[in-house]
């Protein structure tokens, strides 16, 4: 009797618990080996780069909010940086402050719900998440205070921030502050030495910086091979050139690196607040800027330093109040381009694993 | 029936009497069949209460250990939330996907929840206290445990899904590997107690048998949670890869009855665990001998839900490669230990039972640590961050 057996396709996604929203794989499988695969993209399209044209400068900003709903500060950042650059404004130092305040712990924030997330599918059974979706809240609660909303921030503007901090904002941060870093080394206690999580972690899909660099990734992952590039070293913009952290780097690229580099992030990133909280300055928090912005003819990218790689916000304009062209380099789109190599021959359950470890956020993959 | 049985049965008795004191004088004829029908029933219905009362223990706790509130609105403290998902499950429509094989999916929930409640049987509950003393007790928890797979791999096979297959084939292969460091960590028990019955195993423990075969008991606690299907080794089921694993396709009730299934398959677990290696119901006087079996159970189950919510899933090779190179061995030296220690020892007294049990917690010491440390990541340390710029540097730091 001959045995003869068939490679099996299977469409994870777009509705599966893993693909962190509505990402699309059609993997061929042998068995529980992935043999081929083909990402779909496109289901959360909402044509942001076009709709950036048809609103004026000020509105973009909350169309910002919603290409990586996980890391709004970072993305407001980066588009009021390129207009900035654009219309040669100043900023108040306050206001530089207060953004590097805020996206400091925005950073924090999508760390912990990459990690958390990178648990879970890992099949933690939600522990970890719990625990990293605490602290989380804590800081959804500080931005709270900031601009009155949690998730889709819109706090940045042209010019600065749109208020400044209320007085009950410095103690609830001093007190953040405070307890985060035990926080962090309970999440290294529960998770970190754990050795399921070594073995599903260590060792799998390991690149080499060259493969990353010339595949342009960036972010942790890039740093998790190794190569400690970090925008807001390599290219300091708002403060961070005035302030004393630090690029934690991997060794082999592998899963295990990046969940170990996002955890030293958090460590610097709360430095890098508490330097600030030391310093801020008093004065205004915003330069102002007419509502409806006519930037000269002209055009400006900005990258930054978002949680999960380089974000920057090509814009172009033909003078008018909205931008003729605003291309968003988005890292969770780019991270992903290595996905083939990272993924053939390895099991059904790495894949997930993997795909968890590059963090991608479909809201800033489709725009 | 035979006064035998109602001399040694404590359950039987009570039961019986009761019955004949209920019955009228001229039906005394039938009263045994009655009372046979009432005690299976009310052994049956006990694990069907039991159930959603760990559902409900399982659900409070995981949501303690996970720094949230856990079920707390449908009565004192959210008792009542297994009965309304029961409610919900029940009156939510029944759907048979369109590639279904339409006999085999409705029979393989029936098929995964019969073993489990065929191995009720043979729990000792407490001091004379269970359903039936079978002689060949240890094989047919086995025999019966084994027949789950073919529930879960019929419910997988006839979904018509892809996901529902794989979890269905991951079932086949990983269950039967469990069994064998199951058997073998079981083949030391009966060394140990001479009898394959459950009670004769109970009585015969000296002291609780965890204290005697440390290595046995871990061994066949972990086996017995892959066997389960529980976390680490839920993978049948593992939402995060494939969805919801075997009963992927599966509504209504009959998803339910899966859950039940489950659910009810960690129960009687605990109970084999608390029987074979914790000297199931004995204890002191003071508390009623079921009383202390439930203790104990409580306290396996309080264990295996903490494994649960702790520890992330392990790979599918990697599962196999647990069981094959790490159970397996250390449940053939537990093997062996026990089999030369009562060639040494026949009958032990106190002091050899000290001797026995000390020698047995150093092999179980050094085995486990030397396959650990073969088969782990060696050398493991915690890695102290590394920073390659150490001064703020502007362009020219990269």
């Amino acid at each position: 009797m001959s045995v003869s057996s068939n490679s099996v396709t299977v469409n994870i996604g777009p509705q599966h618990p893993s693909t962190h929203g509505v990402f699309r794989l059609k993997v061929e499988f042998d068995g529980e080996e992935v043999l081929d695969l083909e990402p779909v993209f496109g289901y959360l399209h909402r044509g942001t780069e076009k709709l950036a044209e048809e609103r004026n400068y000020a509105q973009v900003v909350t169309l910002t909010d919603r290409l990586d709903y996980t890391a709004s500060m970072t993305n407001n950042q980066a588009y009021v940086l390129s207009c900035e650059k654009l219309g040669q404004i100043e900023v108040p130092e306050r206001g530089l402050y207060l953004r590097v305040i805020a996206a400091e712990l925005q950073r924090i924030a999508a760390h912990l719900m990459a990690t958390g997330f990178l648990l879970q599918d890992m099949g933690a059974m939600g522990t970890p998440l719990m625990y990293c979706f605490r602290e989380r809240e804590r800081i959804l609660e500080l931005f709270e205070m900031l601009c009155g909303a949690r998730i889709t921030n819109s706090y940045m503007r042209i010019g600065g921030v749109f208020y400044d901090a209320p007085e009950s904002f410095w103690p609830a941060l001093r007190q953040f502050l405070n307890e985060m870093p035990g926080y962090i080394e309970e999440y290294e206690a529960l998770m970190t030495g754990n050795e399921i999580l070594l073995g599903r972690t260590k060792g799998v899909s390991s690149l080499s910086v060259d493969d990353i660099v010339n595949a342009s990734i960036s972010g942790p992952m890039l740093r998790a091979a190794g190569l400690a590039w970090d925008v807001r070293k390599s290219d300091p913009y708002d403060i961070y050139s005035t302030l004393d952290f630090e690029i934690p780097v991997g060794i082999q690229g592998d899963v295990y690196d990046r969940y170990w580099v996002r955890l030293q992030e958090m460590r610097q990133s709360l430095s890098i607040v508490d330097q600030c909280f030391g310093r801020i300055p008093k004065g205004p928090v915003r330069t102002e800027v007419p509502l409806i912005f006519r930037p000269p003819v002209g055009d400006a990218y900005v990258p930054i330093e978002a949680p999960k790689g380089e974000l920057g916000f090509y814009i172009v304009s033909d003078g008018g109040i909205s931008p003729y062209r605003c291309k968003i380099r988005a890292p969770s789109f780019i991270n992903l381009t290595l996905l083939k190599e990272m993924l053939i021959g390895k099991k059904m359950a790495d894949l997930v694993v993997i795909l968890g470890s590059i963090d991608i956020n479909m809201g800033e993959v489709d725009r | 029936m035979s006064p035998a049985v109602l001399e040694d049965n404590a359950l039987y008795r009570n039961i019986y009497s009761m019955i004949d004191w209920m019955l009228p004088d001229f039906l005394d004829g039938i009263t045994g069949y009655v009372a046979a029908f009432a005690i299976v029933l009310v052994v049956a219905n006990i694990v069907l209460v039991i159930t959603p009362l760990f559902i409900w223990f399982e659900r409070r706790l995981l949501g303690r250990f996970q720094q949230r509130l856990g079920p707390n609105r449908w009565g004192p403290f959210g008792l009542l939330q297994p009965i309304a998902d029961a409610i919900k499950l029940i009156i939510k429509e029944d759907i048979v996907p369109r590639g279904a094989d339409r006999a085999v999916f409705n029979a393989a929930p029936v098929v995964l929840f019969m073993p489990v409640m065929l191995m009720i049987a043979v729990i000792p509950f407490g001091t004379q206290f269970y359903l039936v003393d079978l002689n060949v007790a240890v094989l047919y928890i086995i025999a019966v445990g084994t027949l789950e797979t073919i529930g879960i791999f019929m419910a997988g096979w006839a979904s018509g899904n892809r996901y529902a297959l794989m979890g269905a084939v991951r079932s086949v292969a990983m269950l039967v590997s469990y069994e064998v460091p199951l058997v073998i960590a079981l083949a030391a028990v009966l060394v140990w107690s001479g009898s394959m019955s459950l009670v004769d195993i109970v009585e015969k423990q000296p002291v609780p048998l965890l204290l005697l075969q440390p290595l046995g008991f871990f061994v066949f606690l972990t086996a017995t949670i892959a066997e389960m299907n529980r976390a680490p080794f839920d993978l049948i089921e593992a939402e995060s890869e494939i969805v919801a694993g075997y009963h992927t396709e599966y509504s209504g009730m009959k998803f339910g009855v899966f859950q039940l299934a489950e659910f009810a398959s960690v129960v009687v677990g605990a109970g084999f665990i608390t029987a074979i290696f914790l000297k199931g119901a004995a204890g002191w006087s003071f508390l009623p001998s079921p009383m202390w079996f439930s203790l104990k159970w409580l306290v396996v189950i309080f264990c295996i839900i903490w494994i649960r919510a702790t520890l992330p899933r392990v790979r599918v090779d990697q599962v196999m490669g647990f069981a094959w190179k790490f159970l397996l061995p250390l449940s053939v030296i537990n093997l062996v230990a026990i089999a030369v220690e009562m060639v040494i020892w026949p009958a032990p007294g106190t002091t050899e039972l000290w001797i026995m049990g000390g020698i047995n917690f150093a092999i179980a010491g050094v085995a486990v640590s030397v396959l650990a440390t073969a088969l782990g990541h060696k050398n493991f340390s915690p890695r102290k961050p590394q920073f390659p710029i150490r001064k703020v540097a502007g362009k020219e730091g990269v």
